[in-house]
């Protein structure tokens, strides 16, 4: 084992560790939640919410696992929520991080809608977790995502 | 211009929640550049979409060119009173097709 400290090997290790323990002290420097190290948030869900960081819940995606094609796949949101003038979701965006245009839409919605359930249909340019991000009454912003498997892409023709 | 297909329920109970759900037919024209003919279209797309009932706007979407041809869009109001609803959608370039429908409450 003496004979191993004089190795360029041995000699080596620290600076090993210390670049390992700088990588992770960067990950946090960055503010990303241990939970969401492995996949940090999308830009276009922050600009969504405004900066903000979404809580993971409340909101049920209601889209295929697999879409033979991204130009029209039906979207349903609902968001648990009692719909009162106390506490209401006010919007609810869809965001496809990977499209060209990952900001899809922005529902707007209050007390009056008795319910927070809407549906559309999106276009995908290809294979991804497409989200839903509602903004509530009193400031705070949930998501919820599902992938879908798209077979034949949208967008990918000459821009019509 | 563009047809639009609203359905509502005929009647409704004060109170009750009920669903709306619109149709337009639409091509929703990304718009961009052809690679093969150079040719540069500009988009034109619904962009707005609101519903308003008893002068008040229960409803309003932003849409972008991640929407789908022939956008179809279904959401949920509480029916007050017998009242029209209108229901606008605004077309890049300005263009607003709208369409009334009436909600009997009883």
């Amino acid at each position: 084992m003496n004979e191993d400290s004089d190795s360029p090997l041995r000699r080596f290790r620290p600076t090993r560790r210390a670049v390992v323990v700088g990588g992770g002290a960067l990950i946090v420097g960055a503010g990303v939640p241990g939970a969401m190290a492995a996949k940090p948030l999308s830009p276009a869900i922050l600009k969504a919410t405004g900066g903000a960081i979404p809580k993971e819940g409340r909101i049920k995606i209601d889209i295929p696992r697999i879409s033979e094609s991204g130009n029209s796949v039906a979207m349903g949101i609902v968001v648990d929520s009692p719909m009162t003038t106390a506490d209401h979701v006010k919007s609810i965006d869809i965001v496809a991080p990977r499209n060209p245009f990952p900001n899809v839409a922005r529902f707007h919605i209050g007390p009056r809608a008795g319910r927070a359930k809407v549906s559309t249909n999106i276009r995908l340019a290809l294979t991804q977790d497409v989200y839903a991000v509602a903004a509530m009454s009193d400031g705070s912003f949930w998501m919820a995502h599902q992938e879908v498997l798209v077979t034949i892409a949208a967008c990918i023709d000459g821009g019509m | 211009m563009a047809q639009m297909r609203i359905r509502v329920p005929k009647t409704a109970k004060p109170g009750e929640v009920v669903e709306i759900r619109t149709l337009a037919m639409h091509p929703m024209v990304r718009g961009g550049r052809n690679d093969a003919t150079g040719v540069v279209t500009p988009r034109r797309i619904i962009n707005t979409f609101r519903a308003v009932y008893g002068g008040e706007e229960i409803f309003r979407m932003d849409l972008s060119q991640g929407i789908a041809t022939n956008p179809y869009i279904a959401f949920t109001t509480v029916a007050r009173e017998t009242g029209d609803i209108l229901f606008e959608w605004h077309e890049d370039g300005g263009a607003v097709f709208a369409k009334t429908v009436r909600l009997i409450v009883q």
